[in-house]
């Protein structure tokens, strides 16, 4: 438990300035005998990413609250003001359903806005912008007015916030037809992830983690590169397993990873799969790796009531893979309590590696 | 009228072609006879839902067309039968789409509600939303460059909205091309504009951004005033703000019994303008 609670803590650094992208080696022209990976924060990853559509279409802007002059609340989007000016990267007022109606208006004339809410809560002032007027008009108009918008920002708990800045909207967004919904969990999510969602002609709302954004993660040279994609709509298998499936999206992939690391040791080998994607969903390779394992559970930071995780129960019960389930679905999610601000509260608020660990062993018998 | 932060406000004559008439009357007609009948169909079920007819109006439209380009940009809410017909669609269209078959705008999937044309972005059911919509639309027409405006309606009800306040904020600071037009015909819904609005002056609502308020049951006085605007937003300065005076015929839509007494009517004012000019006859 000790060796678990320590890792997590490794793993998870919370604070703007952490973690800057510390480069091991060039990054092109020079090659070792090994591919060249290097180590990238989830901050520099949305940055280059950023960086690279800004640069390869024209029509790509980002706007939203301290986007420009301040280098971003979060510092994602450091440097790119001063490297792309004002038409391109716009500091908002603090105004959410002006400044998203005017992104969602300027995607329908032509233009492809990523609109940036400080963090989700936010949003919830300007969701009518973000559902009724980005989600639904394509449907609405046959397929005549599309809207290619992203809305992205930091989603779900942070670190002793309180209530109001601590919600996940997953299942918020992702309950509703005409919007794509993707959460990454890795520097590599994150990248791939934000640059598809710019090209895809949907709007798309990517759901971020700030305490996943100071973390570094080994990126791959293909990942590094200026046309590497995540493919919406598509899960990864973190981890090969055969006696428990372990389906989660965001800071919570982590936690699986931990978990599963723990109980390999007694011999338990878990599957994780990380969602990367909430709407549509890959059912499928949810699916298959039930049909493998007989076992699943579900881990999420949001609320239980109506959320990702009972999306997941029901959809497996509807299809093939119900019957190769040996016990029922479970479900970890954060508690049914608006999120507390002490620490120990909070931290007993949300699913951690050791319940996620409790939750297996409960479910496999053992 | 005109707010103060106008030094000099729309010409007070204006020139009328007998082509322009006669296609003003036209049009206006048959926006006339299309909501009329929208309303017979309507009654008889053959319509379903909401359904909120434009007549009385229709000098606001026609005249808002006449002074812009078909390149620029027109963004309204709900009550926008007429504004999908002067933008492009044609009756047979506009109908099919209430009626619900595919031969509709939206092939039925829109309704009253959700009729889109080139460069018109319907049609928005949520009472205020549109005016972001619009705003947004005026940055890609000044980012793109190519000297395109915006024209953003909404209504008297609609000007309460706290999120078109946020609007007229950004528009004013980043010097967007966009006209805010508040079509004024008295009533948001079943509230008369006394109730609802501390300042019944909805063109000076705005504050800094410079407004007038005009007869929008004049055709003329409506076109011209557009131009004035227009104008003002191409050449750079940033937006403005027309409050247009109208009246609405029906209820707020179908489900409202309401009866509204006017004692004017645009479309014949504009037939007997033409006619006492001498137009009619070639």
């Amino acid at each position: 438990m000790a060796a678990a609670a320590g890792a997590l803590r490794r793993l998870v650094r919370c604070g703007p300035q952490q973690g800057l992208g510390r480069l091991l080696q060039p990054r092109s022209g020079i090659h070792g005998s090994a591919p060249a990976a290097v180590q990238v924060t989830v901050r520099d990853a949305l940055n280059q990413a950023l960086d690279e559509e800004l640069e390869r279409d024209e029509k790509v802007f980002l706007l939203g609250e301290e986007v420009a002059q301040y280098d971003g609340a979060y510092k994602i989007s450091r440097g790119l003001w001063k490297k792309y000016g004002d038409k391109r990267i716009i500091d908002t007022p603090i105004s959410e359903m002006g400044f998203t109606g005017i992104a969602v208006g300027a995607a329908m004339a032509g233009l492809r806005p990523i609109c940036e809410f400080m963090t989700f809560n936010f949003s919830m002032q300007a969701i009518d912008q973000v559902i009724n007027s980005a989600g639904k008009t394509l449907y609405m108009s046959a397929g005549m007015v599309p809207v290619p918008v992203v809305f992205r920002g930091p989603n779900g708990a942070s670190a002793g916030v309180g209530a109001q800045h601590s919600q996940c909207f997953a299942a918020w967004y992702g309950h509703c037809p005409g919007l794509k919904v993707v959460s990454p969990w890795s520097s590599e999510d994150a990248k791939g992830l934000l640059k598809a969602s710019v090209r895809d002609d949907n709007p798309v709302v990517m759901l971020e983690n700030e305490l996943m954004y100071g973390v570094p993660f080994e990126m791959s040279e293909e990942a590094q590169s200026k046309d590497f994609l995540v493919p919406i709509g598509k899960a990864k298998i973190e981890r090969q397993g055969t006696h428990v499936t372990l389906v989660s999206h965001s800071r919570s992939v982590g936690h699986c990873l931990e978990a599963a690391a723990v109980l390999v040791k007694e011999g338990v080998e878990c599957e994780v799969v990380n969602l990367r994607t909430i709407r549509p969903m890959d059912v499928e390779s949810i699916e298959a790796s039930v049909v493998k394992t007989n076992h699943l559970i579900t881990v999420e930071g949001g609320w239980p009531q109506f959320g990702v995780g009972a999306e997941i129960c029901a959809r497996i019960m509807e299809g093939p893979a119900f019957n190769y389930l040996d016990a029922p679905a479970v479900r970890l999610t954060g508690a049914d309590v608006p999120m507390p601000y002490a620490k120990v509260l909070e931290e007993n608020c949300l699913p951690q590696v050791k319940d996620i660990i409790f939750a297996v062993k409960k479910t496999l018998n053992i | 009228m005109r707010s103060p932060s106008l030094e000099e406000g729309p010409p007070v004559t204006a020139v009328l072609t007998r082509e322009e008439g006669l296609h003003y009357y036209r049009t206006m007609q048959t926006i006339r006879r299309m909501e009329l009948k929208s309303d017979q169909l309507y009654k008889q079920k053959i319509i379903r839902g909401f359904c909120h007819l434009y007549d009385g109006q229709e000098a606001c439209c026609v005249g808002l067309e006449a002074a812009i380009k078909p390149t620029d940009h027109l963004i309204t809410a709900y009550r926008a039968h007429g504004y999908a017909y002067t933008r492009g669609t044609s009756v047979r269209e506009i109908l099919a789409e209430l009626t619900g078959r595919k031969g509709g705008c939206a092939k039925g999937k829109g309704g009253s509600m959700h009729m889109y044309a080139q460069n018109f972005y319907g049609g928005n059911g949520i009472v205020g939303a549109q005016v972001p919509l619009g705003a947004g639309i005026a940055l890609a027409c000044k980012y793109f460059g190519k000297d395109e405006i915006c024209l953003t309606l909404y209504g008297d009800g609609a000007a309460n909205q706290g999120q078109i306040f946020e609007t007229y904020n950004m528009a004013a600071l980043w010097k967007l091309p966009c006209i805010f037009i508040c079509e004024n015909n008295r009533y948001g819904m079943g509230t008369s504009v006394e109730r609802a609005a501390a300042s019944t002056d909805y063109y000076k609502r705005g504050d800094y951004i410079p407004g007038i308020r005009v007869d929008g049951m004049d055709i003329l006085c409506v076109r011209e005033a557009t131009k004035f605007a227009a104008e003002h937003c191409r050449s750079g300065k940033g937006p403005m703000l027309m409050e247009l005076q109208t009246y609405r015929y029906h209820g707020h839509s179908m489900s409202d019994p309401g009866i509204r007494y006017s004692k004017k009517d645009c479309v014949n004012l504009l037939y007997w303008l033409i006619y006492i000019q001498g137009l009619l006859s070639g």
